[in-house]
């Protein structure tokens, strides 16, 4: 079952980068992004549910180190998820500020660093 | 008997009084610039007493010098105590150096008092121009302070310090009225050429401070020239050989002996009285007196003995050869005095300095009078060039009449200062050993070339009389035609007179000396307060035999020539204008100096020189040191501009660039677990 989750998690990593990579509309562009961190956060919870921690395949009993990171794969996909919000909301914002100067939400439009 | 500090001001007289013109006077001349000269004058003649104290003091020490001990000066290496090297510095008071010292003195006093005179006209052309007056006399007495410096120096770097300071005493003198493109050449030229006979006095320096250990083992010094010539004929040959041919180079350069001759001609273009203090006593007697200064280094080697020698003796029959073809009556006098220091080599190559040192005294004088006179002549006709004389005995009498002795002395006429000396140096090379290996053939070859100079200096100087003073009048300034006069002096015009008493009354003194300079100092008997020999007692010299025969052979020739001279030049016996082909074309050689100037000008340095060395040494710069760091600038601005070009500004482009990277790295991860 893990093989399969994480076959999903690498397919749909694929595509948001393929995505992100030749996509020119910013909202795409961060859609992918988007798809991205879910691959990511499918991969994690996968390795929280069928992985053993290491510290109880040790000892075979449980303490309260061990006990702690039998969830730490699922807690870190929340902080993600909260980080990504953060990052669309930051997104959107670059997004209007890009629309407002350039009148365009495409990125390869967007080359000001260049030489 | 004198002390160390008034010996050491016979140098600070001279340099203070050049301070004080220089400092003190120049900058407020408008009212004051007659002091200058005065100020030189006295400083002079307070060196002048000074050198008279010590050659009294240096009566009796038999050539032995007054031990004055050198002062430390820079210690190399750690404590002195250590056998570490030490370069000292101090004064040298011994009969050469003494001698030297009245005579580059006394000379420039005179000189200085005939300047007075002849200067004068550089304070006030109406034009309110006093600036070159003082600057002139400053000149004059660092000049003198440097040569004497150089005549007392201890040890031999002294004496390179001073002798580069004469070196650029006379490069401005020469050079004194510079917005004259010919002078500032000729002082370039000056500068230049002796700069590399100085080259080969560098490297014997050299040479004697990297065989230091030589001298060190014996507790002496390689630079003190007492040590240098006591220990002389205990070193090796090669330190001796090549240490004294480096001198000698030095001395070639600033006597202007064969093969760097060329410059002294030129050096005509200063004041008149310049060239008469270079050519008497301050700037090419240097070179004699360092040959004798280290006579016993040069002494230990016979094979630099017969270059020194040979030199003298080629140098004396060539110079006389270029004299014989001059017009300009200054370059006459600076070829016979090239040709007069050749002799003073023979003396010396033949090792008998002190003679060498009688014929610098007696030269002294008479060749100062000689140029003094050509002054005074230019004085009233304005003009240097002998064609343009004659017929000046009519207004010029005392002129004329210390002309005539200067130049019967020079020639060598019996009883006049040259024949003295210039007997003493055809006796000393006859008089050398023919039995001695090697020397003996080049002492009789440069005997005979003396024979011959002797007879062409005769020919040459009553040239230069009868085309000055007899005759008609040809004219003088106004007679040249224009496009030859020089800038300054084309409105100039004769003036039919003799000299003020400033510039006669030096040059009677000299005359003086002229005539008796050599009969008295170094007479045969006793003569009143002077005894018999005296000067070549006073180098612990044997007293030179009279050699009948060489006398009156030096004699015979010299009137033979003064005879040749006025049978074409007065009487005009011979037509010169009507001789064959051949005589014209040696003739030209001669003017053109048997081309040595265009040789070195226009072959050695322009083709060889400009064209070659300098040219493939720009090439080199150029091409491969300049490439060089080309290329690398050139790497470094390339190699930024092509990576530059990935730089997009596309964030999807770097995205691939990323995503690359991080597939490879996991692909490469892969592979090697």
């Amino acid at each position: 079952m893990l093989e399969r989750l994480l076959i999903l998690s690498a397919i749909l990593f694929c595509i948001g980068l393929y995505g992100a990579l030749s996509r020119r509309h910013v909202i795409a562009v961060l859609i992918s992004v988007e798809i991205m961190f879910n691959a990511v956060n499918i991969a994690l919870v996968a390795f929280s549910r069928y992985v053993q921690p290491a510290a109880f395949r040790a000892t075979g009993e449980v303490t309260a180190v061990a006990e702690s990171t039998v969830l730490a794969g699922q807690s870190f996909a929340v902080f993600v998820i909260v980080v990504a919000a953060a990052e669309v909301a930051l997104g959107l914002a670059l997004v209007i500020a890009m629309l407002r100067t350039k009148d365009s939400v495409d990125v390869t439009e967007a080359s000001l660093m260049r030489r | 008997m004198i002390n160390e500090a008034a010996v050491w001001a016979i140098v600070g007289l001279p340099l203070l009084g050049g301070l004080i013109i220089i400092a003190g006077l120049r900058p407020w001349t408008q009212s004051l610039w007659r002091l200058s000269g005065y100020v030189g004058i006295g400083a002079m003649a307070g060196a002048f007493a000074l050198s008279l104290w010590a050659l009294n003091s240096v009566r009796g020490h038999h050539g032995e010098s007054v031990g004055f001990d050198p002062h430390s000066w820079v210690t190399v290496g750690g404590d002195a105590a250590e056998g570490a090297f030490e370069l000292t510095i101090g004064v040298l008071l011994d009969p050469l150096s003494a001698i030297m010292a009245v005579v580059v003195t006394g000379v420039s006093m005179l000189v200085q008092v005939y300047s007075l005179g002849y200067m004068r006209k550089e304070a006030d052309e109406h034009s309110g121009k006093f600036v070159d007056y003082p600057r002139y006399f400053a000149y004059m007495s660092f000049f003198t302070a440097a040569m004497l410096g150089l005549v007392l120096a201890y040890n031999l770097v002294q004496t390179f310090v001073f002798w580069e300071l004469v070196g650029l005493f006379s490069y401005l003198l020469i050079g004194f009225w510079f917005h004259r493109p010919a002078a500032a050449a000729a002082a370039k030229k000056a500068f230049i050429v002796t700069r590399i006979g100085d080259f080969g006095f560098m490297l014997a320096l050299m040479w004697l401070f990297s065989h230091r250990d030589e001298f060190l083992v014996r507790g002496q010094n390689p630079f003190e020239i007492p040590d240098i010539n006591s220990a002389a004929p205990l070193l090796s040959a090669g330190l001796v050989t090549w240490a004294a041919l480096g001198l000698f180079a030095g001395a070639v350069g600033k006597s202007a002996q064969f093969p760097l001759n060329t410059w002294l001609p030129d050096a005509m273009e200063g004041p008149t009285p310049v060239s008469s203090l270079i050519h008497a006593a301050t700037m090419v007697a240097a070179g004699v007196f360092l040959v004798a200064r280290v006579f016993p280094l040069f002494e230990a080697s016979s094979s630099v003995m017969n270059v020194v020698a040979l030199t003298g003796g080629v140098t004396a029959v060539l110079a006389a050869t270029m004299a014989l073809a001059t017009t300009d009556i200054k370059r006459v006098l600076a070829f016979s005095t090239v040709s007069q220091l050749g002799y003073m080599f023979i003396a010396l190559g033949v090792g008998a300095p002190g003679v060498a040192l009688f014929h610098l005294f007696n030269h002294a004088f008479f060749k100062c009078l000689l140029f003094l006179s050509a002054g005074s002549v230019h004085h009233s006709v304005q003009t240097f060039d002998m064609r343009y004389m004659g017929g000046l005995r009519a207004w010029m009498p005392v002129t004329y009449g210390l002309t005539i002795i200067s130049g019967l002395s020079l020639a060598g006429v019996f009883p006049f200062a040259g024949f003295w000396s210039k007997d003493e140096i055809l006796a000393a090379a006859w008089a050398v050993d023919p039995s001695a290996p090697g020397t003996s053939a080049v002492a009789q070859i440069v005997f005979w070339l003396a024979l011959i100079a002797a007879g062409m200096t005769a020919f040459y100087v009553f040239r230069l009389i009868i085309m000055t003073f007899h005759g008609e009048f040809r004219g003088g300034i106004d007679a040249v035609p224009m496009d030859e006069r020089i800038p300054d002096e084309a409105h100039n015009h004769v003036h039919k007179g003799e000299s003020p008493t400033s510039m006669v009354a030096p040059m009677l003194v000299l005359g003086v000396m002229a005539v008796i300079s050599g009969a008295a100092f170094n007479s045969v008997t006793k003569l009143g307060p002077v005894p018999a020999h005296w000067f070549s007692h006073l180098f612990n010299e044997d007293s030179p035999e009279l050699v009948a025969w060489i006398a009156v052979a030096s004699m015979t020739v010299a009137l033979g020539g003064i005879v040749l001279a006025i049978a074409i030049y007065g009487l005009k016996l011979v037509d010169l204008s009507r001789m064959p082909k051949q005589w014209h074309a040696l003739n030209r050689v001669l003017e053109q100096r048997y081309y040595m100037d265009y040789f070195y000008e226009t072959l050695v340095v322009r083709r060889a020189l400009f064209r070659g060395v300098f040219l493939a040494s720009d090439w080199l710069d150029r091409k491969v040191v300049d490439g060089t760091v080309d290329f690398v600038g050139w790497t470094g601005r390339n190699a930024g501009k092509w990576v530059a070009q990935l730089q997009t500004g596309q964030v999807q482009a770097y995205g691939v660039g990323v995503s690359v990277g991080v597939i490879l790295l996991l692909w490469a991860y892969l592979v090697r677990s």
